[in-house]
């Protein structure tokens, strides 16, 4: 046994530069495989944790997708709004620990424009519990300053204390609100989630913008500039939804239930968790696209492995056949072969992972930084230990079935060979 | 010594898609101990009557007995193993394993057959190292991948390789065609010394009549064959 193993060892080490390729391409293969797949999971990850540490989302009634389209994902009208009693009602609920009311309706160049509180900075939440950072400046402190999201930043080239103007609605060519300039205050890092798309104000900004607006465009003859907005009473009459966190989690249901039974007006409380799945599985064609991707992946990464694999068959069929007539029984040959294959396979499974890895680890603070995304080292999961034994075997089919083959030819070829 | 090695009846041979037989032998007989010198010109069926010997092919009518064992009527497997027992083998073109060491590729019988292990007494590498002086080769040579060595050493590799573990029979198929006349020579009577030394029957097959000097009997392969005969007058 320990002879045979010793001579598979040499046998492998006279053929390095063949399995040496053999090598680089498992690796490679499992690397795309384990690539994809992660990817798959991360965006399924990144879109169901958009927003986290949120107990519930509430909204006029609607549903629950539609709800979580205008609250989280800032896409879509909201059909009605809540009216700002109504929230201060919710708020006083003695379940409730701290909530933010979220207003929506006005875009700039496209991006849409959020109208909250400054304790939104404070208590939202994505991923994995992560707070919201600034990567420079502050929250806004008064009417008419800005917190600009890390795309809208970026793609639209803003710096601190540039100024911007808001249009009304969501179409990028909607009347402007030219007369009041925003004041930048501060720019969020990168989140991988719509908040990197949206631009926040305050509510009493909101407000302020449509003072002398009547239905979505500006009343004519009246024109209040920005300096006298501040003696009107900002106070909003209406917001779109807001975010509540409960004190105990387990007074979600309880919450729920007194939302969707509020009598003042028909309202719609949801678990933006569940809801998300929901909205997951409704745009679950990108998952079953990357999944599709992640299978010709397979495919494309497993036949270049057996092709490699079968290229350096030949220079071992010679080796066999000499083995063969010196007396080499058949487990004698078959242990050689397995021994090699599960060694090359495994090494270059082990090599694939750590390629990922370091990759991934090289590539985190540039994914971060580009997509917001966060990518920490880590171990394989099941489906991706499943990939792995899957690349393991099929290295192992592809080694030994055409070594099977070399064998029972081999006797001839060794005893009168042909050179 | 009157044991029989090699006992050929009424054999007959013809390669898969080939009408014509190329092997038909009525009686063949080698006494153990014997060296014989089988000889033929090109297609007279030397490569085919070995094979037969060795169980690569097998026969459609007669038998071989080789020491008391009918090994047309062996299965497959245990072919195999009586060959890497009973056989030493001396090929053409060596066939060593490029990669391993000369004294690895002297031990390799070893590995594969416990008879032949045994056979060397306690130390098998010492029996190697001691086949591989009395064949003349350098100690310095011995650690060497067989893909560095010269032909000539190689050659005396693979006869090592044969004799190692006293195998009852050996057979060398035109082992010294890749020599000069001179060493060629030279090497028959190390091979036929070393083959006496293990009492062992030697089955020496070449079509160069003029390495016939030394060994006890010389037969004449289209003498014995008809089949080829056949062949080579159609």
């Amino acid at each position: 046994m320990r002879a045979i193993l010793r001579l598979a060892a040499l046998s492998a080490w006279s053929r390095r530069l063949t399995l040496g390729l053999t090598l680089i391409a498992i690796a490679l293969a499992t690397t795309l495989l384990l690539a994809v797949e992660r990817v798959r999971v991360d965006a399924r990850q990144s879109f169901t944790q958009s927003v986290s540490g949120v107990d519930l989302v509430v909204g006029a009634r609607t549903g629950s997708v539609q709800l979580m389209l205008y609250a989280v994902f800032h896409a879509g009208a909201a059909s009605n709004n809540i009216r700002w009693d109504s929230y201060q009602a919710l708020t006083q609920h003695p379940a409730v620990d701290w909530s933010v009311p979220l207003s929506l309706g006005d875009s700039h160049r496209g991006f849409p424009v959020l109208g909250t509180e400054a304790d939104y900075f404070r208590h939202f939440r994505y991923g994995d519990h992560e707070a919201l950072r600034f990567t420079t400046g502050k929250p806004f402190a008064g009417v008419f300053e800005t917190v600009l999201g890390s795309e809208v930043a970026q793609q639209l080239g803003y710096a601190l204390d540039g100024a911007i103007t808001l249009s009304h609605g969501l179409n990028e060519l909607g009347p402007e609100h030219g007369d009041k300039p925003f004041r930048i205050t501060g720019i969020l890092a990168p989140t991988g989630t719509p908040v990197d798309r949206t631009i926040h104000v305050s509510l009493e900004s909101i407000t302020a913008l449509h003072l002398d607006w009547v239905g979505g465009t500006p009343m004519p003859g009246l024109v209040i500039p920005a300096e006298y907005v501040a003696k009107f009473d900002l106070k909003p009459k209406e917001i779109t939804a807001a975010l509540l966190g409960l004190k105990q989690r387990s007074d979600v249901f309880r919450m729920q239930r007194f939302i969707n039974d509020f009598r003042a007006e028909p309202l719609l409380g949801v678990l933006p968790g569940v809801a998300l799945d929901e909205l997951w599985q409704t745009v679950g064609m990108i998952e079953r696209t990357l999944l599709a991707i992640s299978a010709l992946v397979v495919l494309v990464g497993l036949a270049g492995l057996a092709a490699t694999l079968l290229a350096g068959l030949n220079e071992r069929r010679r080796e066999l056949a000499i083995l063969r007539a010196l007396g080499a029984g058949p487990g004698q040959i078959f242990l050689m072969l397995i021994a090699e294959g599960v060694l090359i396979t495994t090494l270059g499974a082990l090599l694939g992972f750590i390629l990922l890895s370091l990759g991934s680890l090289l590539a985190a603070p540039w994914l971060l930084e580009r997509f917001g995304v966060v990518l920490g080292g880590r171990w394989p999961s099941r489906e991706e230990l499943a990939l792995i034994g899957m690349v393991i075997t099929t290295g192992l089919v592809a080694s030994l079935a055409p070594g099977w083959r070399a064998w029972r030819m081999s006797l001839a070829d060794g005893l009168t060979p042909r050179l | 010594m009157s044991q029989t090695a090699i006992l050929i009846r009424d054999l007959g041979f013809a390669w898969p898609r080939q009408s014509a037989r190329c092997i038909d032998i009525a009686e063949l007989k080698i006494v153990a101990g014997e060296r014989v010198f089988l000889h033929g010109p090109s297609g007279s069926g030397k490569s085919t009557l070995l094979g037969l010997l060795g169980g690569v092919a097998v026969p459609q009518q007669g038998d071989i007995t080789l020491l008391g064992t009918d090994v047309t009527r062996l299965p497959g497997r245990a072919r195999d193993r009586f060959r890497a027992d009973h056989i030493g083998f001396l090929f053409q073109q060596f066939n060593l394993l490029p990669w391993l060491s000369a004294l690895d590729n002297v031990l390799l019988p070893c590995t594969f057959s416990a008879r032949r292990r045994e056979r060397t007494g306690t130390d098998p590498r010492a029996e190697a190292a001691r086949l591989l002086s009395r064949l003349d080769l350098n100690t310095d040579t011995w650690h060497r991948p067989a893909a560095e060595l010269s032909v000539g050493q190689q050659q005396r590799v693979a006869a090592a390789r044969a004799l190692i573990g006293r195998p009852e029979i050996l057979i060398a198929d035109e082992p010294t065609s890749a020599l000069d006349a001179e060493r060629q020579q030279i090497f028959v009577d190390l091979l036929l010394q070393e083959t006496a030394a293990v009492s062992a029957t030697l089955v020496f097959v070449s079509h160069d009549t003029r390495l016939a000097a030394h060994f006890d009997r010389h037969i004449a392969l289209p003498a014995i064959n008809h089949g080829a005969a056949k062949e080579a007058t159609i």
